[in-house]
């Protein structure tokens, strides 16, 4: 089986972690290998949240620079800063809603431009798929289902060998029973987004 | 019921390192439990905590880790299968029970987790635990993988049973903090209740006994390494007739083994994976080395195996190349990654390496840094305000301890100088005091002051020292993930059959002279209030009591209140310019509040000289 390797991306309190749980349980439903790799602790305090998920053979449950097959990032400057992850093939999927640090509030650094943000990523990747995840995630009903949005975009690249079903019934599994219709709605408008990203 | 005490064997499901090892020991039928929490082993004992509220396990949050072992020695030996949980510098705290503990010995399985944590995630070193092992004379194994963990935490109580000795098993946070499948066993009978039967001869350990104590303990070495040399956690993957050989543990048996396919090296090479890593398989190293043209011992952390393979080395008269920690191989800095350990194996073995190349990041604008904040709404910001405005003017040191508030060392609040370990702030606060004209003001949390502060304070009123100990008391274990501690109310979380210890009573009845208490968002008060604490001369303690607001939201005590920036407002920044709290960010120029973040506690409306922050109605 080939290996896929797919580095996630974001804001402490993003849902990461659970984006990341999601796509596990996707890939044991199909039968495919996973493991995955992330780091605690800091998650609910503002920093970055990075996840790693390998899919197929590999052992490892980390990714080294250069080595991502796919990058998701559920912030943009979050992206551009995990560009040293990706290679030249490396196909990246982002939100381009930005949450400015804190720093930038405080005058130490100056947030980007979104447009100057693209061009950088899309100059040094393969392919780029970006949309303003939070309208969308607004739209499902909850700020809180930016995270299912980005997987339904992410799914949507077919990228990964995970069927739209899979990670569905992922979804119906994994998520709090309340927020399981919200959550498969934000999941289809990230799938409808990345294929409107995709057929420009 | 909790998912990890699913009944069903061979089921497969997904789980966190902490979690598999977790259901491993259920399965081995733990029936005691002690921990002091620490990234990154917390959900490990966040599950058992859980499993212990719907079954028979005992489990408990001690007060530090050297009472969890005490605890927990005592369970094992009353013929308890008992596990004990802590980060890698827990173990330091451990350490004095650990060594007498290998003399005595266990009746029941004893397994002590030890989380490392290499790169330093969340901790303030990376040292090696493998070295306790040696040092205490007692059994390590290390596992490579979720699943491995898993299982080797039951292998490690049956192993602990069989040599009668605790079984250190040492995971690295990569272990702990990655996710595979595992597939579920039987979970075994526990037995609940022990009984100790006396033997002064084993258990007392005044030096003539601890002499024929020492004896035994180095012939269950003896055993140990016997039992190495054959575990099913030392094995050999590839062609035995290959001449490069690689030796690895941990993670680092991942990597190897991702590189070597990757590298095409499967009929050249070998591989020993050592997961029964104290002793160390000195025949079984021996007989690999056989044959072997050079041989690359992967590790991260120290050259715990590359020493023990050169001196077997040695001893078998075997000369070939052996290295590991080199200056063009490893390092015993950080962490390792797949790319690192294939170039490092095609360099060794002088064989052409084909990495990806990562794109250039040369050009990138600056993004400006995301570092790790004090939340919106946490008192400890409020707290460190106050101390500063009442200590204008003066030269302070800050020492600081291990939590959420050693984040306050960063600017603007800037109050954290020193931050050596759990409850350092206290004593050094003592050093600091005595060595300089300085004023000493240190800070430590709830759970750290009970963990390991009290005792320096015990020192300071009894050597009358001069520095004013601020106990910032946000009710809860907030770092880790909002673990109970000695002072937490747990009838608040619905937890029957606790009591609760009053820090203020206990401060009072050490005899310090000067206590007071602060309510960190009544800003002016507090002000006034630490100024006359800082004009004490000798010990003063202010307990700046405010509920942690995370923790507060979680368990629906707090309703947010955001406040928001009114037109009044002239753009002194004095909210963001003294406070720096997350939920401000600047818009066209002009700041305002994030209302998804701020939680209302009010702090900024009180030092804006224009009133003009006000709640959002």
């Amino acid at each position: 089986m080939d290996t896929k390797r797919l580095i996630i991306v974001a804001v402490g309190g993003q849902g990461n972690l659970l984006a990341s749980k999601v796509l596990g349980e996707a890939a044991l439903l199909s039968g495919i290998p996973v493991r995955m790799s992330e780091i605690h602790g800091m998650a609910q305090r503002g920093g970055v949240v990075e996840s790693s998920i390998i899919f197929g053979d590999a052992v490892s449950t980390i990714i080294s620079d250069g080595e991502a097959d796919l990058l998701v990032g559920f912030e943009p400057a979050e992206t551009l800063r995990a560009m040293g992850r990706c290679n030249a093939d490396t196909q990246v999927v982002t939100s381009l809603s930005p949450v400015p640090p804190f720093t930038a509030a405080i005058g130490r650094g100056i947030y980007p431009e979104i447009d100057e943000m693209k061009r950088l990523i899309e100059e040094r990747t393969s392919r780029l798929i970006a949309f303003d995840g939070m309208t969308l995630a607004k739209e499902a009903g909850s700020p809180m289902t930016l995270n299912i949005v980005m997987v339904g975009a992410l799914v949507q690249s077919n990228i990964l060998d995970l069927t739209r079903e899979s990670v569905e019934k992922a979804i119906q599994l994994k998520t709090r029973p309340a927020f399981v219709d919200m959550n498969l709605k934000a999941f289809s408008l990230g799938f409808d987004a990345a294929k409107a990203c995709c057929s420009i | 019921m909790h998912k990890l005490l699913s009944e069903k064997a061979g089921e497969e499901i997904l789980l966190l390192g902490n979690e598999a090892i977790a259901r491993g020991a259920i399965e081995a039928g733990v029936a005691f439990a002690t921990t002091y929490p620490g990234t990154p082993s917390s959900e490990l004992s966040l599950n058992l905590f859980q499993v212990s509220q719907e079954t028979d396990l005992y489990f408990e949050y001690s007060t530090n880790e050297k009472v969890a072992m005490e605890v927990a020695a005592a369970a094992a030996n009353s013929g308890l299968r008992t596990m004990c949980i802590m980060k890698h510098v827990g173990l330091n705290v451990a350490a004095d029970p650990l060594m007498t503990l290998a003399y005595i010995g266990v009746k029941a399985g004893m397994v002590i987790l030890s989380a490392d944590d290499p790169y330093m995630f969340s901790s303030q070193n990376e040292q090696d635990n493998r070295y306790y092992g040696k040092m205490a004379g007692l059994p390590v194994l290390e596992p490579s993988s979720v699943h491995e963990a898993k299982d080797m935490t039951i292998a490690a109580f049956e192993l602990s049973e069989k040599l009668q000795e605790p079984v250190i098993l040492r995971t690295t946070t990569r272990i702990n903090h990655s996710s595979a499948t595992i597939t579920t066993g039987e979970i075994a009978r526990s037995k609940t209740k022990g009984y100790f039967e006396k033997n002064p001869m084993s258990y007392v350990t005044v030096p003539a006994v601890s002499r024929t104590l020492h004896v035994k303990l180095l012939e269950n070495l003896k055993k140990a390494a016997n039992f190495s040399e054959s575990s099913e956690y030392n094995f050999i993957n590839g062609n035995d007739n290959a001449s490069y050989g690689i030796i690895c543990n941990g993670v680092s048996f991942l990597y190897a083994s991702d590189a070597v396919k990757d590298l095409g090296l499967e009929e050249n090479s070998k591989i020993l994976r050592i997961g029964f890593s104290n002793p160390m398989p000195s025949d079984l190293i021996k007989s690999f080395a056989k044959g072997c043209q050079k041989i690359l011992i992967i590790e991260e952390g120290e050259p715990f195996m590359e020493e023990a393979v050169k001196a077997f080395a040695q001893e078998a008269g075997i000369t070939i190349p052996i290295k590991g920690k080199d200056e063009g191989l490893f390092s015993r800095l950080y962490e390792f990654d797949p790319a690192m350990v294939r170039r490092n194996i095609a360099a060794f073995f002088g064989l052409p390496c084909n990495s990806k190349t990562p794109v250039d990041t040369k050009g990138l604008p600056d993004i400006p840094q995301r570092p790790p904040n004090l939340c919106s709404g946490c008192s400890h910001r409020a707290t460190f305000y106050e101390i500063k405005k009442a200590a204008e003017g003066m030269d302070v040191v800050y020492p600081s301890d291990i939590g959420c508030y050693t984040l306050g060392f960063l600017p603007p609040l800037s109050t954290g100088d020193f931050v050596l370990c759990m409850g350092a702030s206290v004593s050094s606060a003592c050093g600091f005091s005595r060595a300089t004209d300085q004023k000493v003001v240190s800070f430590i949390g709830d759970s750290t002051f009970f963990h390991s502060g009290i005792t320096g304070l015990v020192n300071a009123v009894f050597n009358n020292h001069n520095f004013t100990l601020v106990i910032l008391d946000n009710g809860i274990t907030a770092m880790t993930g909002h673990q109970p501690n000695p002072g937490v109310d747990m009838t608040q979380m619905n937890f029957e059959g606790y009591n609760r210890i009053s820090i203020e009573k206990l401060v009072r009845s050490l005899g310090v002279e000067h206590v007071t208490i602060i309510k960190p968002f009544k800003v002016k008060k507090s002000i006034a209030a630490v100024k006359e604490a800082l004009a004490f001369k000798g010990v003063s303690v202010i307990i700046s009591q405010e509920p942690c607001a995370l923790f507060a939201k979680s368990i629906k005590a707090l309703k947010p209140r955001p406040f928001h920036v009114t037109s009044k407002c002239l753009d002194h920044r004095d909210c963001i310019d003294q406070i720096a709290c997350p939920s401000f960010f600047i818009d066209n120029g002009r700041v305002k509040i994030d209302a998804n973040t701020c939680v209302g506690c009010a702090v900024c409306a009180q030092l804006c000289p224009e009133n003009a922050i006000m709640p959002l109605k």
